[in-house]
């Protein structure tokens, strides 16, 4: 993150990576030291494990458990270990909250507006409420996941909320059966005043276009990232311009920075609305009851849901509960407890019984959210040397009635350029809210950024590897690993047989392309974890956090099981329920990164604890008890060895506990709050893509992807292999298939399903060859980082660059249909 | 609220629909779905059912069961919200994702698409009915081996179709497992190691070990 280094503080000089740059004006506030408290200083490994490792020396806490080595020298932690919940999801007992079937339990369906815009004039629910088996209907006050007007006055005199999208929900019933509650949203008639609206995103950019809102809006991020920042000026539809994402950037004069340039490459790259399709839809089973809420939710952040309910409905936090056993995929759309649970919670209070409220696939499309589409002009200027001197972007994109459609924050940190201005603009339109969606923004900036560095590197008749490289200097861990990452995918690849662009004189043309990612390195500082070790040897952990699909119950017990000499497999790991200690959200690949240290700690405590016990037992002092291979013994005495639950069962006692926190890094950060916490490194990784192009059909093949990936210390490779292996295949369906269609005279969405609505399945599946790096940054107890979001932000680019490779065109407008093919085939 | 462009198969609202006219309907919707005639679409006179709930006997993983469930019950909803099995999951209620994946007499079937008493006479395996008590079949095994999951909502479903995979034809090839999860849509984009892990229970021996 290059950009937001700062050279003010004094810690600074610690640094690996060499030179800092000026902090921009109005960059973020100067964070408090990291872990204050007693200290030591600590020598650490740092640096890429086969590639120079070397040692660094930092503060750490006091008590901080001594540095891990590296993963080749532990038992448990980076080691393949199969998925603990593995058994139950080939077997079907997983519980996903789309199965929690609770007795008496109603099932809850919305009416869906079929307007895009609309007033409400009236409502009447009676014939509703006499079918046979409804037992609650409630209207809703408020809607959710949209942006909000600054000055609700606007709207004070209207009864009901403005419908601003088609599928936005008017009303709800719960019923004693999914039959009755389809049958009573039927009968429910509902008295439109339809209002003139505009759902394609340059027809609202329009000064006579319709106003989706009446007046300026706010759009607050979820955990997961998105939304807009507040107190920008708003013109009708067009809400901007952000020119500071994430905070970074803008910096010097680019006009004169365009001016002095030797070189300069423009284009426009325009990229689609993708939707979510996590299979498990959004969904929540509420049950209220008099001492208190209980929420079973499909969700990616379990604290989120349980502030919104706490929130909404008025209650203390101890008085709901919410837990996630199991959630069927997210990739950021699902923090809250949105429409659908605010519905459900209310007609559960009305009904006096549970209610499950999952959306269906078409609402999980219209309304579940989605990645914005864009439309970005880039002009890069650079001298013939390669390096750069201006980089111009301005982008606008629509996140429908909500805000976040910018573009990531690629072009100030990525690669060195001492004049960069971005002006990201949201456009509202009448569809359905965006929501945050893995590495939101990034991916849309990194289609376009990428291309045209590559562009750069043609005109110059520079390899576009060797312009990376003479560009990508931050001295970050991330810039750290693409150095190397490029050098290890360029082999594998086989870069060096690569060819002039548009060799094959056939129709068919093959090219091999590739491009970086860089994503932030996210902790959320609240993050805590509980370890205990029961009188009879078990082993537990607990934090509320949830599994998404990323085996988060399985990183949890290996760490644990490193510090007691167990297995993974030895360890009860509970996660998804709000009663344990608080746990990250799954966003902003920050679950391993903020949860392993604080698990890390606790179990390392703990063990340190049950030494202690144990000395006795062994006649030894507590320094000397060691605990390996399921066995506990004495320091350098074999003989001495018992089997963990025995030597455990000697010491005589019920429980012991430990809870620990998730400690700053070693380094601080370069923004905290309690909720997120910024450092100034990022998560890197490259990608090349092989790509044939049919020239008569226009279709595009994706043959083989070398995805090459640093997530810190991986703790389990076999897990992170699958995440990387997710976030390419939904990269290569994001650049090919996927694309929401909506219709402009009706405003509906004509594609809300799986059949038309095309994702990528078996048959397009590419031959995939992951590498991971291990990356330690000396910077917490477990070095981890994430990787989801990063796996998915290079696909599309260099699938895109590769493009380029086969055919001599750049292809700039996303997705690679064959109409869009053939149309820059011929451009 | 459906709109005009869906085009999904018609879940006919009972009050509204005769009895015959949603006979018609059903029929032509069951067959479409499972490619193959039921054993009782022969018998000349069908006793004319619904729209109120009526006893239905079918046997599932190998256990009879009867319950009251309406003519329009899909078996997907009948041994998910009826019998609480539910490792079948349904992704889109429309035969596009194959998260609902059963075996109807150890052919794989999309149990969203077939109605509960098209199920009749014919041996139905869930998810549930697939492992031999501890004994996993071949391809859960080899699927936790091979991390073929991630979020884990269409693994059921998957497993359904490689198991059947291995089971017909021990010898399946790269291309096969491919054509067998061709129409299993998996969000978190696990096919890979789904690959793997079914070229894996197959070289292991799939059937011999495991199911019958």
């Amino acid at each position: 993150m290059q950009d937001v280094k700062d050279t003010s503080d004094p810690r600074a000089s610690n640094k690996p990576g060499g030179e800092q740059q000026q902090q921009q004006a109005g960059g973020p506030p100067q964070p408090p030291q990291p872990n204050p408290g007693p200290s030591r200083q600590q020598a650490l490994p740092y640096g890429i494990v086969g590639a120079g490792l070397k040692e660094v020396t930092r503060r750490v806490p006091e008590d901080e458990p001594p540095p891990l080595p590296e993963n080749a020298k532990l038992k448990s932690i980076g080691k393949p270990v199969s998925r603990l919940d593995g058994i139950e999801k080939v077997t079907g007992k997983a519980r996903y909250t789309f199965d929690v079937q609770l007795p008496g339990m109603l099932w809850a369906k919305w009416v869906a507006s079929p307007h895009p815009h609309a007033r409400i004039k009236s409502i009447d629910t009676s014939a509703a409420e006499r079918y046979p088996g409804v037992r609650a209907i409630h209207i809703p006050e408020r809607i959710l996941s949209t942006a909000q007007l600054r000055d609700p006055k606007a709207e004070q005199g209207n009864r009901y909320p403005t419908v601003r999208y088609a599928g936005q929900p008017v009303a709800a019933v719960a019923a004693d059966t999914p039959r009755a509650a389809e049958a009573a949203v039927k009968l429910i008639k509902v008295e439109y005043e339809p209002l003139p609206h505009v759902s394609q995103l340059e027809e609202a950019m329009k000064e006579n276009a319709p106003r989706v809102f009446p007046g300026p809006t706010e759009q607050p991020a979820t955990a997961g990232g998105g939304g807009a920042p507040p107190g920008l000026p708003q013109k009708g539809n067009v809400r901007g311009p952000d020119n500071k994402p994430r905070g970074m950037g803008p910096r010097g004069d680019v006009n004169k920075g365009l001016s002095e340039s030797e070189v300069v490459i423009e284009a426009e790259y325009r990229t689609q609305v993708q939707t979510h399709v996590p299979m498990e839809p959004h969904g929540l089973v509420a049950d209220w009851k008099d001492d208190g809420l209980t929420l079973y939710a499909s969700t990616q952040f379990v604290t989120s849901v349980r502030e919104d309910a706490a929130e909404l409905f008025d209650l203390p936090k101890s008085k709901v509960r919410v837990i996630s056993d199991f959630t069927g995929g997210g990739f950021g759309a699902k923090y809250g407890i949105g429409n659908y649970g605010l519905l459900a919670i209310h007609l559960s209070r009305k009904a006096g019984a549970p209610v499950r409220m999952i959306l269906d696939r078409r609402e999980e499309h219209v309304s579940g959210g989605n990645r914005p589409n864009s439309i970005q002009r880039l002009k890069l200027g650079a001298k013939r040397d390669g390096s750069l001197v201006a980089l111009q972007v301005q982008a606008y994109g629509t996140g429908g009635v909500a805000g976040g459609a910018g573009v990531g924050f690629c072009h100030s940190t990525l690669y060195e350029c001492p004049n960069v201005l971005v002006e990201q603009y949201d456009v509202f339109t009448n569809a359905g809210p965006c929501a945050a969606f893995r590495a939101p923004g990034q991916v849309q900036g990194i289609f376009a950024l990428e291309q045209t560095i590559d562009e750069l590197a043609e005109r110059l008749k520079m390899d576009p590897l060797a312009l990376r490289g003479k560009l990508d200097v931050s001295g970050t861990d991330d810039c750290l690993a693409r150095a190397q990452e490029r050098k290890v995918g360029a082999e594998r690849a086989g870069w060096n047989k690569r060819r002039p662009a548009g060799s094959d004189k056939g129709p068919i043309k093959r090219g091999l392309g590739f491009a970086q990612s860089q994503w932030l390195y996210l902790v959320q500082p609240s993050t805590a974890c509980e370890v205990r070790v029961s009188g009879d040897g078990s082993v537990e952990a607990f934090s509320s956090t949830q599994d998404i699909g990323t085996g988060t119950r399985t990183i949890l017990a290996q760490v644990v099981a490193e510090e007691f000499g167990l297995r993974a497999e030895d360890i009860g790991s509970h996660i998804g329920d709000s009663r344990y200690p608080m746990g990250p959200a799954s966003g902003g690949s920050r679950v391993t990164s903020s949860l392993t240290p604080a698990a890390r700690n606790a179990a390392y405590r703990c063990a340190r604890e049950l030494a202690a016990r144990l000395a006795p037992v062994f006649k030894a002092n507590a320094e000397n008890i060691v605990f390996a291979d399921g066995k506990v013994m004495v320091k350098g005495k074999a003989g001495s060895a018992m089997p963990f639950r025995e030597a455990v069962k000697k010491a005589g006692f019920e429980e012991i506990s430990q809870r620990a926190e998730r400690r700053d890094d070693y380094e601080g950060y370069l923004f905290k709050t309690p909720d997120m916490a910024l450092s100034r490194h990022g998560i890197g990784g490259v990608q090349f893509a092989e790509v044939a192009v049919d020239t008569e059909t226009g279709i595009v093949k994706v043959e083989r992807v070398v995805a090459v990936h640093d997530c810190g210390r991986p703790i389990n490779p076999k897990l992170t292999e699958s995440q990387i292996y997710g976030g390419v295949i939904q990269g290569v369906s994001y650049a090919l298939y996927e694309e929401r269609h909506l219709d402009a005279a009706s405003g509906q969405q004509l594609n809300a399903n799986v059949d038309q609505y095309k994702i990528l399945g078996s048959r397009e599946t590419p031959r995939i060859e992951v590498i991971l790096l291990e990356q330690l940054g000396a910077q917490s107890s477990t070095d981890a980082r994430g990787v989801a979001e990063p796996a998915n932000v290079a696909t599309a680019a260099a699938v895109a660059n590769a493009f380029y490779n086969a055919t001599g065109k750049r292809i700039r407008t996303l997705p690679m249909t064959p109409a869009n093919v053939l149309a820059a085939l011929r451009g | 609220m459906a709109p005009p462009d869906d085009d999904s198969v018609p879940k006919p609202l009972l009050p509204q629909l005769s009895r015959r006219a949603f006979f018609k309907g059903a029929g032509a919707s069951a067959l479409s779905a499972t490619l193959a005639p039921s054993a009782h679409a022969a018998d000349p006179s069908p006793p004319v059912l619904g729209p109120e709930p009526a006893p239905l006997t079918l046997s599932i993983n190998g256990r009879t069961v009867t319950v009251q469930a309406d003519p329009a019950t899909t078996l997907a909803e009948l041994v998910r919200n009826h019998l609480g099995l539910t490792g079948t999951k349904i992704g889109c209620d429309r035969g596009a994702c194959s998260a609902c994946t059963v075996w109807l007499d150890g052919e794989v079937a999309a149990s969203c698409m077939t109605l509960a008493f098209d199920a009749r006479g014919r041996k139905v395996t869930t998810i549930e009915g697939l492992a031999k008590g501890e004994a996993l079949h071949p391809v859960q095994r080899a699927f936790v081996e091979n991390d073929a999951m991630q979020c884990g909502f269409c693994t059921p479903g998957m497993v359904m179709s490689c198991a059947a995979l291995v089971d017909r034809n021990p010898k399946c090839t790269l291309d096969d497992v491919k054509q067998a999860v061709s129409g299993h849509l998996c969000r978190c984009g696990t096919y890979p190691n789904v690959f793997k892990a079914t070229l894996a229970a197959a070289q292991g021996g799939g059937k011999a070990k495991g199911n019958t």
